[in-house]
């Protein structure tokens, strides 16, 4: 019968009037600035890059190989190479960024620069809060504001950092090993060539 | 006491006046009056606004404007004082004269019509003999507004959301009289006052509305479609869907001439459900014979904010109707039924007393109902849409 429907749509938003007043489950709306959800693991925004240990420049694992400055789709990223060397996580002696910057108003979060990361050291943020009132400055993030410790990493997105953790260290590892392999080659062998000396 | 509560607006001008020469006291008694619809019927509106906000939000399991103020309360305040504050755009090729009158115009043809409403025992500004008439009268030239609004602004959307609520309005205007000739016709008034009094007695108790009768019933939901069609409200919201049309006829208004167009259509929102309420729920009378200590104002604006929340509670439940359903439901169905409601009222008024007129006047409205609905449903007009040169 002809308005049937009316009645049947009628009835319906009148539950959901009533009902959003006394079904708690009803109401979904998180009243944002004083109430907040906690931000999703897999959430992303804007890259940062990580850092072992206290020290934001002795611990950043960028070893400054422009790979995400190639690879970044609208080019947001910029680079300098520093002059001299520092030892990274291992101990090896590593170039480091002397600029880092990326522009987030160019920035459009493809996560391409953490894909092609070698070293785990640019990671996507969950930190969304960015206005600012210089539109030009404020929205340039600078390597210091970009350093984020790896403790931060490990809250916001937990099991890819755990994972990322594990790989480290099973590499690090690795390089001990290894160099503890060669060390005692080396040794065994300049004891062989002293032998060797003594014996001829 | 309760008397002089009923009438306490009546009393209260009377009393102001009396400081006056003699002379002044009429002319001051109406001014004061007008007074008091100006200041009554927009704050009105200011609170409207936040209930429809907060109303369709809550249809829709949100919470709504909660922000300024208390729960939001002062949600219009904040809203006024930024139209205010907006530059008023008037475009370089509109016809800058009629851009600036069409608002006013509009507000003020509203404005006329609340002059015969009787909002109280005794409270009503002009108790004219054609007081129906005169409000229709008023209530068409708001059409003319429109359409200046919409010519003026040399804007192809303004235009075409104008001479849709043109055809709407004019269309639905036709189904609106009709409705409420029935009423005429039973009271053989056009008095509104006397429209009033007429539904003003109880039987055990029961008031003698016309909505509680089967034409009046009939003629009210009929009434009911087509105000909300003359109002511009959803579903029959064409002449402004913002999916179509930009804001349709308003949008080239900005600033606070936007907001008279807004204050507008909240007025004659608030003085056709007023009429409706005068039509056909009795105006000031009480519901019950029990509760006739109530001041008969109360009842009127409860009766008021009662249509006015039905109308946001059909805006938040159903969907826009294409301009061709618009129509096809006005002259094909709307009418037909307002057309034969007058036969059954003329039937209601010669049948005299007893339950047998009771039983012929709803049997007829049903099974024409019914036979029209299921007419109208086998045509295949509200089955699936087809596409014909999309796919």
């Amino acid at each position: 019968m002809l308005g049937e429907g009316i009645i049947k749509g009628l009835t319906e938003t009148a539950k959901n009037f009533f009902g959003s007043y006394f079904i708690a489950e009803r109401l979904t709306t998180v009243e944002y600035p004083e109430e907040r959800i906690a931000p999703m693991e897999s959430a992303r925004v804007f890259p940062f890059l990580v850092f072992d240990g206290t020290d934001a420049l002795a611990g950043l694992r960028c070893t400054s190989c422009q790979i995400c400055e190639k690879e970044c789709p609208p080019k947001c990223i910029f680079i300098e190479k520093s002059k001299d060397k520092k030892p990274d996580f291992v101990g090896r002696m590593q170039f480091y960024p002397a600029r880092f910057e990326i522009d987030i108003a160019v920035c459009m979060s493809c996560q391409i620069c953490v894909e092609v990361c070698p070293f785990e050291s640019i990671k996507m943020d969950t930190e969304f809060e960015l206005a600012t009132a210089d539109r030009f400055g404020g929205l340039l993030l600078k390597r210091d504001q970009l350093a984020k410790p790896n403790e931060y990493y490990n809250r916001i997105h937990c099991t890819e950092a755990s994972a990322v953790d594990a790989k480290l260290a099973e590499e690090k590892a690795k390089f001990i090993a290894k160099a503890k392999a060669a060390a005692d080659a080396a040794a065994a062998k300049s004891a062989a060539k002293a032998l060797e000396g003594e014996n001829g | 006491m309760i008397d002089k509560l009923d009438q306490i607006f009546v009393l209260l001008r009377d009393w102001l006046v009396s400081f006056l020469p003699t002379a002044w006291q009429p002319a001051a008694g109406t001014l004061l009056a007008v007074a008091m619809i100006i200041c009554l019927f927009p704050a009105l509106f200011a609170l409207t606004t936040v209930f429809e906000r907060k109303g369709l939000a809550r249809i829709q399991n949100r919470l709504g404007p909660n922000r300024v103020g208390p729960f939001g309360l002062l949600q219009p305040i904040a809203d006024g004082i930024k139209s205010l504050t907006k530059e008023d755009i008037v475009p370089l090729s509109a016809d800058a004269a009629v851009h600036f009158l069409a608002p006013i115009v509009l507000v003020i043809a509203v404005f006329m019509g609340f002059a015969v409403l009787p909002m109280g025992r005794n409270m009503v500004l002009v108790d004219m003999d054609a007081g129906l008439l005169f409000y229709f009268a008023m209530g068409a030239s708001t059409e003319l507004a429109v359409f200046m609004a919409g010519w003026s602004s040399r804007n192809k959307y303004s235009l075409l959301g104008a001479m849709r609520a043109v055809a709407q309005m004019i269309s639905y205007e036709v189904p609106l009289l009709l409705s409420s000739v029935a009423v005429v016709m039973i009271t053989g008034s056009l008095s509104l006052t006397k429209i009033v009094a007429a539904q003003d007695h109880y039987s055990y108790g029961l008031p003698h509305w016309y909505i509680f009768t089967p034409w009046g019933f009939a003629g009210f939901i009929m009434y009911a479609i087509s105000t909300t069609a003359e109002t511009n409200r959803s579903p029959f919201d064409l002449p402004e869907g913002e999916s179509e049309l930009v804001a349709g006829y308003h949008t080239e208004y900005s600033g606070f001439k936007f907001a008279l167009f807004f204050l507008g259509e909240y007025l004659a929102m608030f003085s056709i459900s007023g009429l409706g309420t005068t039509l056909f729920l009795g105006g000031w009378s009480a519901p019950l014979a029990a509760l006739n200590w109530v001041p008969s104002w109360i009842w009127f604006f409860s009766k008021l904010m009662l249509s006015i929340f039905v109308f946001i509670w059909l805006r938040g439940t159903l969907p826009r109707l294409r301009q061709d359903q618009l129509m096809n439901f006005a002259w094909k169905f709307v009418l037909p039924m307002c057309l034969l409601n007058l036969f059954v009222a003329a039937a209601w008024r010669f049948m005299g007393d007893g339950w047998l007129r009771w039983v012929v006047c709803s049997a007829v409205l049903i099974v024409a109902y019914s036979a029209l609905g299921w007419s109208e449903m086998r045509k295949g007009k509200i089955g699936p849409r087809s596409y014909r040169y999309a796919e």
